[in-house]
């Protein structure tokens, strides 16, 4: 018998009961509907902490100055203060494969201009910070390489800093005052957003790491060092150059733990992103219970159509239908049931996903992956639950059929 | 002339729980190509089982059924829906054509189960000639429910004819139909008996029977007398008959 006029006939018989089809599909449709959903928001989230991570920079390794065992008693995170400027110097001159360093002081400043003043971050960086970040300015100059030999009063502003000391006025020039000390603003820079931790990443003052030592944190060890590699694939290659050259210089005895920690974004990225592989798979497992539940109905439904039809499968039968030709016309029927579930399904889960972004502005992300998928899952939950009454179908005695009342 | 039905020594069991009930105990029977013949015999007389059989709705336990030269008796489901599909068509009491589906696509439908396929636009050629040969080619668009039952009759037979087998099995086609229409229809089948179409009729009216050119009857299982068919009733006279009795009814009053 030819497909086209199986699937004809699938099509009309499903037409004639028109509510107990569409009613039979609704288990479909919001089950398809909620893995598209479900699957959407997961990847939405992960699409999200992926582009916040991005955002640190690229190919970016941070070593921290770390915990040290000082007579059995362990110093905290940073608080070891182990790390100088000439290690860092040393690292963009020895180990191969970094392109740039950018020694790291951070302080909490007041900051005054004019009767505005403002608390916030002061970061001591050296002029490859920006790069290293990819971040851009807005407007200004970076500050120079002589600038930092000379622990120059110059500093760049993040948005948040600039909006509000600024209200009105161009910030560019003007002199600001950080802990008292007359500062020149030479640049702004463009806005970066909330970093995957909440906190905002454009309330701060970024100043040569020199100034920030002897001006404003009054220290002579570094808080952290930012650390470029050339590509991803060094990035292991640069750690373990860095960490070998660290235990060198602090002369760290073998077997000793280390004075530093070296985290990277691939490390932060992986915890991350599993994590919300974790959360999608929760919530696609419960849509696909409901996709489940949903199958049951069309197995169910299927059964109460194969008996109704008993007679039409005798008429078929005694004709000269084959049990193979009524077990693929019901297959089709379930299968046609199912997918066209799963099509309105995906409308819905589309159409759900986008209303979740408009309403509570969740991030979410419809891949084309995820609609094949549910597709074609939704087809094979037509021929799995499909597959019981078809057979019984096929399997009837013409003559029982024809006699059935 | 070739026989199209050889039955030899045809036995039929069911085995329901403890009784086995013999419902047909040993039928030799031959039909040749072009009869006409009437299968008569009460309830429980094993009319029914030899149809099915004869219809290759089932299988004989015992004995040898050889349709249109070919053994059916040992053949499987599937080769038996084959056999079904290309050698016999059914015409049934209540006519069991599919609802809400137009005469043309019910006599189609063997068409789709065959094993030579054939293109849509002869498939369509062949059953509106089908529909045309019962006199029904204007109503090819017609659903079931808009049609009367001898019209319906009629689409049935036009589906059987459809495959163009080589036997036309119908189990009391005028059970459901009113005496006109009863006549009507056994002209449709005599009509296509002349043409050279060989029928077996199952019925267990005897004035139905008179149409046909052979009774068989059966009782117990067994035939009990084959014998051509004394008075021949003719269609064309006995509608014209009937009509001229409507007519001094009506006069009467």
């Amino acid at each position: 018998m030819r497909y086209f006029v199986i699937i004809k006939v699938a099509f009309r018989a499903l037409r004639r009961n028109k509510m107990r089809t569409i009613l039979t599909m609704l288990g479909i449709i919001i089950g398809v509907g909620a893995v598209i959903a479900m699957v959407g928001i997961g990847n939405g989230a992960k699409a999200q902490v992926k582009a916040r991570i991005a955002a640190l920079g690229q190919n970016v390794i941070q070593v921290f100055s770390g915990s040290i065992n000082q007579r059995g008693v362990f110093t905290g995170f940073g608080g070891a203060g182990t790390l100088t400027v000439e290690d860092a110097q040393a690292m963009e001159r020895e180990v191969p494969g970094v392109v740039a360093v950018s020694p790291e002081v951070r302080t909490s400043q007041q900051i005054m201009f004019g009767n505005i003043n403002w608390l916030t971050s002061v970061m001591g960086e050296s002029i490859d910070y920006l790069a290293i970040r990819q971040w851009d300015l807005a407007d200004g100059v970076m500050f120079s390489e002589a600038d930092t030999r000379s622990a120059a009063k110059v500093c760049i502003l993040g948005k948040t800093v600039a909006d509000n000391l600024f209200p009105d006025d161009d910030p560019i020039g003007k002199t600001i005052r950080i802990r008292n000390v007359p500062t020149k603003v030479l640049g702004v820079l463009k806005p970066k957003g909330a970093s995957m931790f909440g906190s905002d990443q454009d309330d701060v003052i970024i100043v040569p790491y020199t100034t920030g030592m002897k001006r404003f944190a009054g220290v002579t060890m570094l808080r952290s060092i930012n650390v470029q590699a050339a590509t991803a694939d060094q990035i292991n290659e640069v750690q373990n150059g860095i960490a070998d050259l660290l235990r060198q210089r602090h002369r760290i005895q073998a077997g000793r733990d280390d004075d530093f920690i070296l985290r990277n974004q691939q490390e932060i990225t992986e915890t991350q992103t599993a994590a919300m592989d974790t959360m999608t798979a929760l919530l696609a497992g419960v849509a696909i219970i409901s996709l489940i539940v949903g199958g049951i109905g069309i197995m169910n439904i299927m059964l109460v159509s194969v008996t109704e039809r008993t007679r039409e499968i005798g008429i078929r039968m005694a004709v000269g239908a084959r049990g193979r030709d009524i077990l693929l016309q019901f297959l089709i029927e379930a299968v046609a049931l199912s997918s066209t579930g799963g099509m309105l399904g995906i409308a819905l889960g589309i159409a759900g996903a986008r209303l979740l972004t408009l309403i509570k502005e969740w991030p979410t992300l419809i891949s084309a992956d995820s609609i094949i998928i549910a597709f074609a899952f939704s087809a094979a939950v037509g021929i799995f639950f499909g597959f019981y009454p078809a057979r019984k179908a096929s399997q009837l005695d013409p003559i029982d059929a024809l006699r059935y009342e | 002339m070739s026989n199209v039905i050889q039955l030899q020594d045809v036995h039929k069991t069911y085995h329901t729980g403890e009784v086995d009930v013999h419902a047909v105990r040993g039928v030799s029977l031959e039909v040749s190509q072009g009869e006409f013949v009437a299968l008569m015999g009460a309830s429980g007389s094993g009319k029914s089982t030899m149809m099915n059989i004869i219809g290759c709705l089932d299988r004989p336990t015992q004995g040898r059924y050889s349709l249109d030269g070919i053994d059916v008796s040992q053949l499987d489901r599937d080769e038996l829906a084959d056999i079904r599909n290309q050698k016999i068509g059914f015409v049934f009491q209540g006519f069991n054509l599919l609802a809400r589906t137009s005469a043309l696509e019910n006599v189609e439908l063997p068409m789709l189960y065959s094993r030579q396929r054939l293109a849509g636009s002869s498939q369509r050629e062949r059953a509106l000639k089908a529909l045309d040969a019962v006199g029904l080619a204007d109503r090819a668009d017609h659903k079931p429910n808009q049609l009367s039952g001898g019209q319906q009759q009629r689409v049935a037979i036009a589906r059987a004819l459809s495959n163009q087998p080589s036997l036309l099995l119908a189990d009391e086609p005028t059970g459901n139909l009113d005496t006109r229409t009863s006549a009507d229809i056994m002209g449709v089948f005599q009509k296509l008996n002349d043409q050279g179409i060989t029928i077996v009729m199952v019925t267990h009216e005897l004035d139905v029977a008179q149409y046909t050119k052979r009774m068989v009857v059966m009782r117990d299982g067994i035939v009990v007398s084959d014998t051509p068919v004394a008075n021949r009733l003719i269609a064309e006279n006995e509608l014209r008959r009937l009509q001229q009795e409507q007519k001094a009814v009506q006069l009467a009053y």
